[in-house]
């Protein structure tokens, strides 16, 4: 999971989900603590998903929130 | 006079070829085999004693091998160590870069050997140990045995080492800042070279890059976990998340420690501020106002109560990703996968910043 995901793809990341940013991958000050908690819960979630998910090559999970 | 122990192997120690691979290793007084060859040509250095050990001897009790080797050492006073010329025999290459390693760390002393470059002990060592570019055969012996016997006099003498590729060692990985002057070259502004390199680019021309970029290593795809609930999960993080003491000091930035710490007692997250960043390379407001924006412990604690996941391992694991070389990060990539592996990880949410 992280933000910078061309360098997580040049280094050879097999399975990544996107993040917010670099000092917060998952939380985001700008949102309610309610939303900013729905984000990290779907954000981890697609994570889970994605390593029971087979991959045929370097793959980005797409995130909602 | 400065002295040094040279360490070959059975077939150069004249103990007999591929029969006696198996011989232990002896220190011998004085120089033998070929190291005769060493003291003929060094001028300032001397080899005072020669270790002489089995190539398959060395391969298959490798961990013995080298305590022997090692207590042998701890009564003789030398300046440096050389082993080989290795040339391109695999094991015989493996075991000087072991020896010059584990010499280096045990004496604090420069060790120095010689290999071709197809030799697997050139990959697995160049970083640690000075190996010299070498030929593929024993008829390389002589040119050789030159280059080592002069670098070697050159580190013993603590004289300044200039580049891989003018001095003949195989390159470190290590960059220092030089003047060309300092190098015997005429001074070029930056801007200059950069705009040479360009020019020759561009008619097709031949140019060397100063700054090589590191090889890429390719990681298998790891199969995909069938379910989560049969698993044991795994958080790991290059966001510089620790306790808030710092137990184990990891550096700020270019790190070469990581920890783990246990959050099998922590049921809703990682507490602030208890909890904490020491990653230099970003604001830490957020990640020490709230830890689980970059170790997400309580979406996994959620997950865990709803029945998605299993288990989750008791402690998570920690370094520091910023100025970090890609070596210490594969090193401890490695010792931490390494520790995973051993507690019977199945899955890992790994979080970088």
């Amino acid at each position: 999971m992280c933000n910078l995901t061309n360098i997580a793809l040049s280094v050879g990341v097999n399975r990544l989900v996107p993040t917010v940013s670099v000092p917060y991958p998952l939380g985001n000050p700008l949102l309610r603590p309610e939303d900013e908690w729905a984000l990290r819960y779907h954000r981890v979630g697609v994570a889970l998903d994605a390593l029971e998910t087979e991959v045929n090559g370097q793959t980005i999970f797409p995130v909602k929130i | 006079m400065l002295k040094s122990v040279h360490y070959i192997n059975q077939f150069f120690g004249q103990v007999g070829g591929e029969e006696m691979a198996d011989f232990e290793p002896v220190l011998y007084e004085g120089a033998l085999g070929c190291t005769g060859i060493f003291n003929s040509l060094a001028g300032n250095v001397e080899v005072i004693s020669t270790i002489v050990c089995g190539d398959n001897f060395f391969a298959s009790r490798k961990e013995e091998a080298l305590e022997r080797i090692l207590s042998m050492l701890e009564n003789v006073s030398f300046d440096f160590f050389v082993a080989g010329p290795a040339f391109n025999a695999g094991r015989y290459g493996i075991a000087c870069g072991e020896v010059c390693r584990a010499v280096q760390e045990r004496f604090a002393v420069p060790a120095v050997t010689s290999m071709n470059e197809e030799n697997p002990g050139v990959q697995l060592f160049s970083k640690d140990v000075y190996i010299m570019r070498g030929g593929k055969r024993a008829t390389f012996m002589k040119q050789d045995m030159e280059k080592l016997v002069s670098f070697s006099e050159k580190i013993a003498l603590k004289q300044p080492v200039l580049p891989a590729v003018m001095e003949g060692y195989f390159p470190r990985g290590v960059r220092h800042e030089v003047f060309l002057e300092d190098l015997g070259m005429k001074p070029v502004m930056a801007s200059d070279r950069a705009f040479e390199m360009l020019l020759a680019k561009l008619r097709g021309g031949v140019y060397q890059t100063e700054l090589p970029m590191p090889a890429l290593d390719r990681v298998p795809i790891a199969p995909a976990v069938k379910s989560l609930r049969d698993v044991r999960l795994a958080l790991v993080t290059s966001g510089g998340i620790v306790p808030r003491n710092n137990p184990d000091r990891i550096q700020s930035c270019s790190a070469t420690k990581w920890g783990k710490y246990d959050i099998s007692s922590l049921a809703s997250g990682l507490p602030a501020p208890e909890y904490k960043t020491i990653h230099a390379g970003y604001d830490p407001g957020e990640a020490d106002r709230n830890p689980n924006v970059v170790v997400p412990l309580d979406a996994v604690r959620r997950y865990q109560s709803e029945d998605r996941l299993g288990e989750v391992d008791e402690f998570f694991y920690t370094t520091v990703g910023t100025g970090t070389t890609q070596g210490e990060a594969a090193r401890m990539g490695r010792e931490i996968a390494a520790l995973l592996h051993e507690r019977n990880i199945g899955a890992v949410l790994l979080t970088a910043t």
